[in-house]
């Protein structure tokens, strides 16, 4: 028997290479502390460990409660194929923002604190009793995948049954949480810039997440269906892109109502890097919202894979723009990430991928359907497979 | 009775006396080069900050409604009776949002340490429990700073500038701000020209976030009733359609 090393692959190099840089961030973190890993300051206390790995990570997970809505309480029946995926990504997602948590709070070691010392009137308080029930909520809508690969019916059916109750308080957590993520930010009005404070915030982040989960759907169905060489469930995501570009459009016309009632369009017209960071940010939503009301743009996947791509790069610039570019002038200091940040933050990403390929390979994740190719077609394949692993 | 710290800025020599009385009481080294240093910080709760031929303290506001205490996750700051705002560093897991939320860019953070604590001033707390003045009042040689019952010294402050309406600024900075303090600065000049925050809110802040949280109750119930709702009324076509066929 040959020993077979695995194939050395630009995409496989640049996850080792992006691994490897994280775990020298780690080492820095645990021995050095915060301010060995970090460029954060007194003044500066939050970078993007909170901005990219907290808010964006939930964010972006916000499809699993989207799909789970959609599927199984107005039981629109036909979205089936694509919850699961949705659910993995979301329970992955969660799971990799506790792992951010680890790097970026102070004493990590005092994770499971909020427990048992309570201050209701914290949002940070409510935040994290949602996340910890909701990743709990997530796991056990996951567990089904796990009894089902191994024929373990009595626990599937055990589960089944408290499916409903289940997925109602997923829904609802989601609900608390995805829009309290706003609310960390309604304390601090002069703090931030005003094209960012609104006392809407719950309310823009609780519509965008959706509209990101939504976006991330379609995202990680087109990949998988490379990696995985199934069929791209078309219809379905064209009609998904539909209710995507209507969320969006109420999304923006809800920020447009509130500069409009907070009278700060003029901001507009000033040369600084704030105007610059939320145009960009506009810019990246409102492209794919105006071209996803094309049905020859929803019908094509690439375009369709384009634009769910600009909606989620338009949620990331959106949150790093409240967690990072809102206070870069109030805050009296500038900030820009350190290499080990963006190393533990890019590593957090690569495993998020890796670990979806991993399980998605491994359990019931995608239909039959199109896990049924012979071999010879799926190393057709191979090339497109390692993109999967960085993304 | 609720205790504060009245800064009198004309009062203030910038002889630093309060830096050197507060590091001596929580055991921080105080050097020439630490009393160099303008910016409070993980070991330097207070400072003496020169503008031009004026002076101003930095310390904590220890606000009536302080911001800090009501973000904190796992309430390790708390506003005491006495006045203070205190903090418990067992209880602390470091995710900063004090620093975060703080209008007045107060709490510190030790940064380089493995086990990191936030750090600020408590005014003295066991210190003004046994009725002493804070450590800074009571170093202070010309009662620029000074220690006593809040209302009794927003009252003087007011007397200090109606009988010497030319010297002084016509305001006192913490009686508004953040929607009271128990520090209060006066000052020849705008306050702006000392340094300090002019643009914080005039209201309490954690009304702002409580606006939202108190929903919370509001949005379980009426989430669960709707969605079950929801679930109940489609489920249910699908039963009727599902009978309707077998009848066929």
């Amino acid at each position: 028997m040959r020993l077979r090393l695995p194939k050395l692959t630009i995409w496989r190099a640049i996850f080792a290479a992006i691994l490897l840089s994280g775990l020298y961030a780690t080492y820095l973190r645990v021995f050095y502390g915060l301010g060995g890993a970090t460029n954060l300051s007194d003044r500066f206390p939050w970078g993007i460990w909170i901005a990219f790995d907290i808010l964006c990570g939930v964010g972006l997970a916000a499809g699993g409660f989207t799909l789970v809505a959609v599927v199984h309480i107005f039981n629109i029946e036909r979205y089936k194929p694509i919850l699961r995926p949705a659910i993995l990504t979301a329970f992955l997602g969660y799971s990799l923002v506790v792992v951010a948590l680890l790097y970026d709070l102070g004493r990590p070691d005092r994770l499971w604190h909020p427990l048992v010392m309570w201050n209701p009137r914290s949002v940070m308080f409510e935040v994290a009793w949602c996340v910890m029930l909701y990743t709990t909520v997530l796991f056990l809508e996951f567990l089904p995948m796990v009894f089902e690969k191994f024929g373990w019916h009595r626990p599937r059916a055990w589960i089944h049954n408290i499916s409903v109750p289940l997925m109602i308080a997923g829904v609802l957590l989601s609900t608390l949480h995805q829009s309290s993520l706003g609310s960390l930010f309604l304390i601090v009005p002069e703090k931030m810039y005003p094209l960012w404070y609104s006392p809407t915030l719950p309310a823009q982040f609780y519509v965008s997440a959706i509209g990101v989960g939504l976006a991330m759907t379609i995202f990680e169905s087109w990949h998988s269906s490379r990696a995985f060489g199934r069929a791209l469930e078309l219809p379905l995501l064209a009609s998904m892109g539909r209710v995507l570009a209507v969320l969006m459009a109420v999304y923006l016309w809800l920020r447009f109502l509130d500069l409009s009632h907070r009278g700060v369009f003029g901001l507009l017209f000033e040369n600084r890097l704030e105007t610059w960071m939320f145009l960009l940010e506009i810019a990246l939503m409102a492209v794919p919202t105006v071209l996803l009301f094309n049905p020859r743009v929803r019908f094509s996947p690439g375009a369709l894979y384009a634009c769910a791509v600009m909606v989620v790069f338009g949620f990331v610039a959106n949150r790093l723009n409240v967690g990072v570019t809102a206070f870069e002038s109030g805050s009296g200091v500038h900030y820009v990430p350190r290499w080990s940040e963006v190393a533990v933050t890019l590593s957090i990403i690569a495993l998020g991928f890796a670990f979806f390929r991993v399980i998605a390979e491994r359990f019931p994740v995608f239909e039959r359907v199109g896990q049924a190719l012979p071999p010879a077609n799926s190393r057709l394949y191979e090339t497109e497979e390692e993109r999967i692993e960085v993304g | 009775m609720s205790k504060a710290i009245l800064y009198d800025s004309t009062l203030c020599i910038g002889c630093k006396a309060c830096e050197g009385a507060c590091a001596e009481r929580w055991g921080f080294p105080y050097n020439d080069r630490v009393a160099a240093e303008e910016r409070i910080s993980a070991h330097k709760l207070t400072t003496i900050e020169a503008h031009g031929d004026k002076f101003s303290r930095r310390l904590c506001l220890h606000c009536a409604e302080p911001a800090c205490a009501s973000v904190c996750p796992v309430g390790a700051l708390q506003k005491t009776a006495l006045g203070p705002v205190v903090y418990d560093a067992e209880k602390c897991m470091g995710c900063r949002y004090c620093l975060q939320a703080c209008a007045f860019q107060v709490p510190s953070y030790e940064w380089e340490k493995r086990l990191p604590r936030m750090r600020k001033c408590d005014m003295c707390y066991e210190r003004q429990s046994r009725g002493e003045p804070t450590a800074c009042a009571a170093a202070c040689p010309t009662g620029a700073t000074k220690c006593g019952d809040r209302d009794a010294l927003a009252a003087e402050a007011r007397e200090r500038i109606a009988a010497k309406p030319g010297d002084y600024y016509a305001g006192i900075y913490g009686v508004k701000e953040a929607g009271g303090t128990s520090v209060f600065y006066i000052s020849a000049v705008p306050f702006a020209q000392i340094g300090l925050r002019t643009n914080v809110p005039q209201e309490s802040l954690p009304t702002l976030t409580w606006r939202v949280l108190e929903l919370v109750p509001d949005v379980v119930s009426t989430g669960s009733v709707l969605l079950g709702g929801i679930w109940w009324i489609t489920n249910r076509r699908e039963e009727v359609a599902k009978a309707e066929g077998k009848r066929k």
